[in-house]
């Protein structure tokens, strides 16, 4: 589903390259969590997807097409919710859409299925300043649905929820996951939050980096939160985390 | 009506100290009493509210919608061009150091006594704040809000229109509401310098007869007017715009 071929790339002002000759892919429908120290360019492998970024060499590739030679293959959901304040729910949700030129009927359609599916269909008219913060990243995630694209790369998107809302969040994403069947890629900072959402987490350890180290979770679809009191599964998040400070104390 | 009452006692209290000097002085060429100015609003109701408040408005209107559309263009080709940005903005901060009431008489040699010499002062006087706010209205955008507009495949034109002028809305009310006193100001010393109608042109008639009671009056009128028009458009803004403070 997505490819990364050798890809190096620097920033301007950095004197250090932030990936080097870097491939990893992620297959269909996988549900892959990429975790990593602050500042280790896990942002940035989510920015060259979206070709805000330009890579110094190397392509990636969204189902087997390089990106520069296609269009809307990625939905991103940023770690801040994004919804435009003066937009209603529903206006906000066409927004990608409006984008892509759906026709109107299409549009409200489209909207009003996943707003049943997320569970706010009753909030269509009201404006962002009228949900919650849990409220509002669905919304966001949803308009994330809505650009159509296989691939979601998801930012962090619950970092800025209270620790309650947050578990319940995750429990929701695993169930639209299961609805949708679409690839995720999930950036987070927690440990926990990975083992719980994904079949696999890819971990960044150094900078520049080189290759990616992944590690399968060994638990199946569909989850609950017990399984992640298991023995072994305490130990690997123990290497994880592990693996995380040394990382950590060499970016 | 709370919130305003220091406001309105204050007003009260220079009001009172204004009516007791004035009479004091009992010279009402120089300082008529606020009293003296509102009979004298009375007596000339018909030829300032019937010719002179409505040529006023002519040029006010006219030119603060001139300089809506040059301010608004202006900023937008910046925005759109650093080069052009570059490029304008010091002529831009340029033209407000032009000492408008110096450079105003030439106007009048240059465009004639009607209205279009008044227009241009307005112009002057009211293009740069406009120009300005709404340019920084246009720089304030969330950058992060731009890129996911861009991961959507939006382009320029489609990131302008859902994303830049709904942001710079706020400061574009900003700017009209800093710009109608300006452009109040501006048609008043257009006026003053020469016309043949207008609230300025009447202030200035009536020192030639030494009536200061004469000179305030129409003063007083126009800034009523650019408070009413002031209050008008911030009770637009507030139907408008109530996410103002979520960005």
């Amino acid at each position: 589903m997505l490819a990364f071929k050798n890809v190096t790339f620097q920033y301007p002002e950095d004197d250090y390259a932030m990936m080097e000759n870097l491939s990893f892919h992620v297959e269909r429908g996988e549900f892959v969590s990429l975790i990593g120290a602050s500042g280790c360019g896990k942002s940035t492998i989510f920015r060259l997807i979206n070709r805000l970024l330009e890579p110094k060499s190397g392509e990636v590739y969204v189902d087997g097409k390089e990106i520069h030679t296609i269009k809307s293959y990625a939905g991103y959901m940023p770690q801040k919710d994004l919804l435009f304040p003066w937009r209603t729910i529903e206006q906000n949700l066409c927004l990608p859409m409006e984008i892509q030129k759906v026709g109107k009927a299409e549009q409200k359609r489209r909207v009003d299925e996943v707003l049943v599916q997320v569970g706010l269909e009753a909030y269509k008219d009201k404006y962002p300043k009228d949900l919650s913060g849990g409220m509002r990243q669905r919304i966001s995630f949803a308009r994330t649905l809505l650009t159509n694209a296989e691939l979601m790369l998801l930012d962090e998107p619950f970092s800025a929820l209270d620790a309650l809302t947050r578990m319940d969040m995750q429990e929701w994403l695993l169930d639209q996951w299961y609805h949708y069947h679409k690839t995720i890629l999930f950036i987070t900072h927690d440990v926990e939050e990975a083992l719980f959402l994904s079949k696999k987490i890819y971990i960044i350890t150094e900078t520049p980096m080189h290759e990616l180290t992944i590690v399968d979770v060994p638990e199946g679809y569909p989850r609950n939160r017990e399984f992640l009191g298991r023995p072994d599964i305490e130990k690997l998040k123990m290497e994880l985390t592990m693996q995380l400070r040394k990382g950590g104390l060499k970016s | 009506m709370k919130k305003y009452l220091p406001s309105l006692l204050f007003i009260a209290a220079l009001l009172l100290i204004w009516q007791f000097a004035a009479g004091r002085m009992n010279a009402a060429y120089i300082l008529p009493t606020p009293v003296g100015i509102i009979k004298r609003l009375w007596e000339l109701r018909e030829p300032l509210f019937t010719v002179h408040l409505p040529a006023t408005m002519s040029v006010t209107m006219i030119g603060l919608a001139i300089s809506v559309v040059l301010g608004i263009s202006l900023a937008i080709v910046m925005d759109m061009s650093p080069v052009v940005e570059q490029a304008l903005y010091p002529i831009v901060i340029a033209s407000q150091t032009i000492p408008t009431t110096a450079i105003a008489p030439l106007f009048i040699v240059w465009f004639g006594y009607g209205i279009w010499s008044k227009i241009v002062v307005t112009i002057l006087m009211t293009f740069f704040p406009i120009t300005i706010t709404v340019f920084d209205g246009f720089k304030s955008v969330k950058r992060e809000m731009e890129e996911l507009l861009i991961t959507y495949g939006a382009g320029k034109k489609e990131i302008f229109w859902k994303l830049k002028l709904p942001t710079a809305l706020p400061y574009f009310f900003s700017a009209i509401k800093m710009a109608i006193p300006l452009s109040v100001i501006g048609a008043a010393i257009g006026e003053w310098l020469g016309a043949q109608s207008g609230l300025g042109y009447f202030s200035r008639r009536m020192m030639t007869q030494l009536d200061g009671a004469g000179v305030f009056a129409p003063i007083i009128l126009l800034s009523a007017v650019a408070m009413i028009l002031v209050s008008i458009i911030g009770l637009l803004e507030k139907i408008c715009i109530k996410w103002r403070n979520e960005l």
